[in-house]
């Protein structure tokens, strides 16, 4: 099992998201941005959390238009297996390959602290290995993870089951109280809380573990 | 010569960042002041003869999230 952990100017939270895949037992190549393509026999891309491009213009705006995505859009659209994390989500956002849009916090402060999130689908290899409803604490660090998506766009997020997690107390204001979302084959999730963090009871918490042993697990038998 | 593209949040996208400034006026004594929307404005220096039509698609491809954020060009 491979995984590609996507770097960028500015990401913070691409060697964490390393050690929580390699600790699920994938094998871990990091990916400069600049390189068109991934590595051969990618099972999932991970999209770290941090600052890209310091975020200049919008958050993920310059680094979704680098031409690592094009690799990732391809392997997206063979069916490959995607995880955007916080500022990986805000880049799945601006590429297209998640819908919506992530805006400043409705408090416009910076937001870092543990946060409840409900489990809300457990029909994805993310989270098959919660249970529905299941309340689970997750670190949150962001300024801009108030998601927006328009009406219809909400409806079809709700009818096709693709909500993947709530906020049990909105921190930001995002929509639904919507923490993270599945693309339309559920094999892409972006999310602003940040599963990697907490793989670890010395780091604080262990709720982070079963997506990553849930990855482990799904793609084995892949 | 030069466009100037501004960015503005849609219409019916709650701006915080516009609201803030809002009360901030409010705070300070300015009467009156019943909404603030807050955007971006972009200068973009280019060879003469780039067409209206390069700017725009500067701005789907980049400039703007069309998503939450819509966008006006004026080239001069």
């Amino acid at each position: 099992m491979k995984a590609a952990v996507i770097v960028f100017p500015g990401s913070n939270c691409d060697r964490d998201l390393a050690v929580a895949f390699e600790k699920a037992g994938f094998s871990v190549d990091m990916v400069w941005h600049k390189d068109p393509t991934l590595p051969e026999k990618v099972d999932i891309v991970g999209i770290p959390g941090g600052f890209s491009f310091g975020d200049y213009l919008r958050c993920g705006a310059i680094a979704g238009q680098s031409p690592v995505m094009q690799g990732v859009a391809a392997h997206v659209e063979r069916g490959g297996y995607a995880l955007g994390v916080c500022n990986g989500f805000q880049v799945l956002c601006e590429t297209g390959l998640l819908p919506g849009a992530l805006m400043r916090n409705s408090s416009l402060k910076f937001i870092c602290r543990m946060q409840r999130l409900s489990v809300e689908t457990t029909s994805s290899v993310f989270t098959q290995a919660y249970s529905q409803g299941q309340e689970i604490d997750i670190p949150l660090a962001h300024h801009d993870g108030n998601y927006v998506i328009a009406p219809e766009g909400l409806a079809a997020l709700k009818d096709q089951d693709r909500v993947a997690f709530r906020y049990v107390g909105n921190p930001n204001g995002s929509t639904d109280d919507i923490a993270g979302v599945l693309s339309e084959n559920r094999r892409v999730l972006g999310m602003m809380p940040h599963p990697e963090r907490v793989i670890d009871a010395t780091h604080g918490g262990t709720d982070g573990q079963a997506m990553f042993a849930g990855l482990t697990g799904a793609l084995v038998g892949a | 010569m030069r466009a100037t593209v501004t960015v503005m949040l849609k219409q019916g996208v709650l701006d915080p960042q516009g609201e803030a400034v809002r009360h901030a006026l409010g705070a300070l004594g300015f009467e009156g002041v019943e909404g603030v929307r807050q955007g971006k404005v972009i200068e973009l220096d280019l060879a003469d003869g780039t067409s209206q039509e390069s700017v725009t698609a500067m701005c789907e491809k980049l400039l703007a999230n069309t998503v939450i954020e819509s966008y006006s060009i004026s080239m001069a």
